[in-house]
């Protein structure tokens, strides 16, 4: 029976579009898992779904009815109930159990006016009994674990009787233990006869849950995997997608080693990682959400701490506390999700560009203008910033040149090793070409790291690609007819693949 | 595209045509406006304030805020008549002491608020509450000047030196003679320094993206924290330099002055945000807010508005230009993006 039927739903923003045409249906006691890369257009689906935006052409029905919310609480009470990824905006977390999952009570049409504290405690303690839940609702929420607060948001969207659930990457914050009992509560939700979206990266949460595949690529549906069993590493592939990109690479196998990661240990793993990067290599770092991609890089900057192993410079040893010490050292890095770590907004592209180097713009601590628009004026040319002139503002470029502004800041300047995080999250293909140009023109002399979930990226700009999952590695490749088969079924985390890894 | 060159025009000189509206306005119809001796006198009524209000000037800039100058003001008015009135200290260690002092509660503040987490806004209201406190157990809540008794039943017997008179009271000659107070030029000089070391300096650049975007400045290497504690000490020694010259106008320790410093020059430095469209905290715009306002005072004193109404004309100065600044930008920045 579908719950719920998609079709043909658009949405846009701006230029930016970002559905195109999604149908999908969600079976009523059926988990369908959805998978996506990062601005596949995920959260955007989501948004609609539950009323926090609307589309801009096609229809949604709910068991059978028309179904177009006019915003969030409208959408609850139409039975499509949603479990944010950051938890906190489904508690509030000063107050206690009893109010928490009672809280919509307080705002329905005719609640009294006084609130009766004994007659709410009780009523709350039914429905955390109903949910197999075992809380005491004085506790106050904040004093709670993640995992708790997440099972009083999806207690509370209980009290809603819902239809469809949606859950929006519920495991990032959970420990293993915890996300078992969530998994137990969906399963239990599961056959009541909801219908469950469930939106995660992590192949094991998805192994563990899944009745049901659909991936999304650049706002379409990518791929529906329903047969059992189900295949996953189709649905990584949907994914990620590997048309095989037109960019040939010229594999370079690189001189002396620079960074060497000796015997690293990262979260949630034990078994150690180690590699090294060669002069003039650039090195592509894979593997889903989670699979420690972005530890690494944080451990090579200086921002985590490196707990058991060791990374070494040239031979020397190599310790950054902080990302002073890792940029005096010769490590830069541009980081991901640029408009939170790296844009400064209120700067224009000389003074964004050349942040990290002010030093060498200036004498006795005076900056010269002259000396910094002029290496920004080279490097937008160099690297192909479309803009009227370096005094333009950061926020007036589009996502593919403020990216390249914040990479061309890291060049300006010789380095030992350079570590692109998801060097092209938001960027579109003509920009993440020129990017990659750039990067493979200029690696003499250096180190090149590039941290990526997209295969079709890594491909682009990859020597050699190291595959990482749950925080080993599983899989070194050089970028020459490659295997991708083998190579998705590592990303994915198939246990044969591993094998043949070790 | 024609209203939107109107409204770029008005967000960037607006402010300034305005204020000199003001000023011919105010030298046509009040006889006197337009002299040297009028002029010195407004410059002269804005300069601590002015110089409290570079200091918070700088706290703003790395998105912080300070509310504890004023008290940090009239804390350094009480130290320095306590240090040459009881102590019987010279008017040269009297003013590095106040100096240090500012440095000292500078540093507190941005250690609270970097080490120990504390907002800004209720780290220097903390010490705000402190310091008014704190500078009134020494004298037992009273005012110091010379031949008061002291606790034990002692006279105080020292004095304010000459010198440290000097700096609120001396007046050079600029073309009319004994024109211009040193205090005015302290001013002029402190907006230069603090106009340079934001605007020119890296360091400044560098406060400006911790104010913008906090942690991609901390992602290209910049020591935060420091930046933010040399914010606050900033701001401290400049209100210590405020009190030092009120100490020095009023030649006692009077426990009830200065009690307008903190909401006057928060004003001045949130007016400076209309100046030339900056939107941001900027010294120069900083200056011509205290400006702006010791213009307008002074202008509708000669025209003989009463004195009670000055609050009220510098809320509505400030309600004015926070609108030229946020809501004027705003609209540009939309009208910027389709």
């Amino acid at each position: 029976m579908k719950a719920c039927e998609i079709r043909g739903l658009e949405k846009s923003f701006g230029r930016n579009h970002v559905l195109r045409g999604i149908d999908l249906d969600l079976g009523a006691g059926e988990v369908t898992v959805l998978m996506g890369a990062n601005g596949a257009g995920k959260s955007t689906l989501v948004k609609i779904l539950c009323g926090f935006q609307g589309a801009n052409a096609g229809t949604m029905t709910l068991e059978g009815r028309p179904y177009s919310p006019a915003d969030a609480a409208d959408a609850i009470s139409c039975g499509v109930v949603t479990v944010h990824q950051s938890i906190d905006d489904g508690v509030i977390p000063d107050l206690d159990v009893a109010t928490n999952l009672m809280l919509n009570r307080l705002t329905e049409q005719g609640a009294g006016l006084m609130v009766r504290d004994r007659a709410l405690r009780i009523a709350a303690r039914k429905v955390a009994d109903n949910m197999g839940l075992d809380l005491d609702v004085r506790a106050r929420v904040s004093d709670l674990s993640v995992a708790d607060r997440q099972m009083i948001a999806i207690a509370r969207a209980m009290a809603y009787e819902p239809k469809v659930l949606i859950l929006d990457e519920p495991t990032s914050s959970l420990s293993a233990s915890e996300a078992d009992r969530l998994f137990a509560l969906l399963d239990r939700l599961r056959d009541q006869g909801v219908a469950i979206l469930y939106i995660s990266h992590r192949m094991s949460d998805i192994r563990r849950i899944a009745d049901r595949i659909v991936c999304m690529r650049d706002g379409r549906i990518s791929g529906v995997f329903d047969q059992a069993p189900l295949d996953y590493d189709g649905a990584v592939t949907a994914m990620l997608g590997h048309k095989m990109t037109e960019v040939d690479i010229e594999v370079v196998s690189g001189g002396p080693a620079i960074l060497e990661v000796d015997q690293v240990l990262l979260d949630g793993s034990d078994t150690p990682v180690s590699f090294s990067a060669h002069d003039g290599e650039v090195v592509a770092i894979t593997g889903l959400l989670g699979s420690g991609k972005s530890q690494l890089a944080d451990m090579i900057f200086g921002q985590k701490p490196v707990r058991a192993g060791q990374l070494r410079i040239d031979g020397q040893p190599y310790r950054p506390a902080s990302a002073a010490q890792a940029v005096a050292a010769g490590v830069f890095m541009s980081s991901k999700d640029r408009s939170t770590n790296a844009v400064i907004p209120d700067f224009d592209i000389a003074n964004n560009m050349t942040l990290p180097f002010l030093g060498s713009f200036s004498r006795l601590s005076l900056l010269s203008k002259r000396k910094q628009r002029g290496a920004a004026t080279d490097m937008i040319k160099q690297i192909g910033v479309k803009c009227q002139s370096d005094q333009d503002g950061i926020g007036t470029l589009s996502g593919g040149n403020q990216q390249k502004v914040m990479i061309g800041r890291w060049l300006l300047e010789d380095s030992r090793v350079l570590l692109l995080d998801e060097p092209f999250q938001g960027v579109d293909i003509g920009a993440r070409r020129d990017i990659g140009r750039h990067i493979r023109a200029t690696a003499k002399g250096r180190a090149t790291l590039v941290f990526a979930a997209e295969l079709d990226e890594a491909l682009e700009i990859a020597d050699r690609i190291i595959v990482l999952h749950e925080g080993a590695i599983v899989g070194t490749h050089e970028n020459s007819n490659i295997d991708l088969d083998a190579l998705i079924a590592q990303v994915s985390g198939a246990k044969d693949a591993r094998i043949q890894a070790n | 595209m024609k209203n939107e060159k109107i409204l770029n025009f008005a967000i960037r000189f607006g402010f300034l045509i305005l204020l000199v509206g003001l000023v011919l306005y105010f030298s046509l119809s009040a006889s006197g406006f337009a002299s040297p001796r009028s002029a010195a006198f407004i410059l002269q009524s804005v300069a601590i304030t002015g110089i409290l209000a570079l200091g918070v000037t700088c706290t703003l800039v790395v998105d912080g805020f300070d509310l504890s100058i004023g008290s940090v003001a009239t804390t350094s008015l009480m130290l320095s008549a306590y240090a040459m009135v009881i102590l019987e200290m010279s008017a040269f260690s009297a003013v590095m002491l106040c100096l240090l002092m500012g440095a000292v509660v500078g540093l507190i503040n941005g250690l609270l608020i970097v080490k120990f987490k504390v907002p800004d806004l209720l780290a220097t209201l903390g010490m705000m509450f402190l310091l008014i406190g704190l500078q009134r157990i020494p004298t037992q809540g009273n005012s110091i000047a010379t031949g008061m008794k002291l606790p034990d039943g002692s006279v105080a017997e020292g004095a304010f030196s000459q010198a440290f008179l000097w700096l609120g009271r001396h007046r050079f000659d600029l073309v009319v003679e004994r024109l211009v107070p040193v205090p005015v030029v302290i001013f002029l000089v402190t907006a230069l320094a603090i106009y340079v070391f934001l605007e020119l300096t890296r360091h400044g650049r560098l406060m400006y993206a911790i104010g913008s975007n906090e942690r991609a400045a901390a992602l290209v290497g910049a020591n935060v924290n420091r930046y933010k504690i040399a914010a606050y000490m900033i701001s401290g020694v400049t209100a210590s330099i405020g009190g030092i010259l009120l100490a020095a106008r009023l030649g006692r320790g009077d426990i009830a002055s200065g009690n307008n410093l903190l909401l006057d020059s928060v004003a001045a430095a949130l007016i400076g945000f209309a100046v030339l469209g900056a939107a941001r905290p900027n010294a120069f715009g900083t200056a011509v807010g205290a400006l702006f306002v010791g213009i307008l005072l002074q202008g509708l004193t000669m025209m003989n508005a009463p004195y009670y109404t000055q609050d009220f004309v510098k809320g509505a100065v400030l309600v004015i230009a926070l609108v030229f600044t946020f809501y004027l930008s705003a609209k540009r920045g939309a009208g910027g993006k389709t």
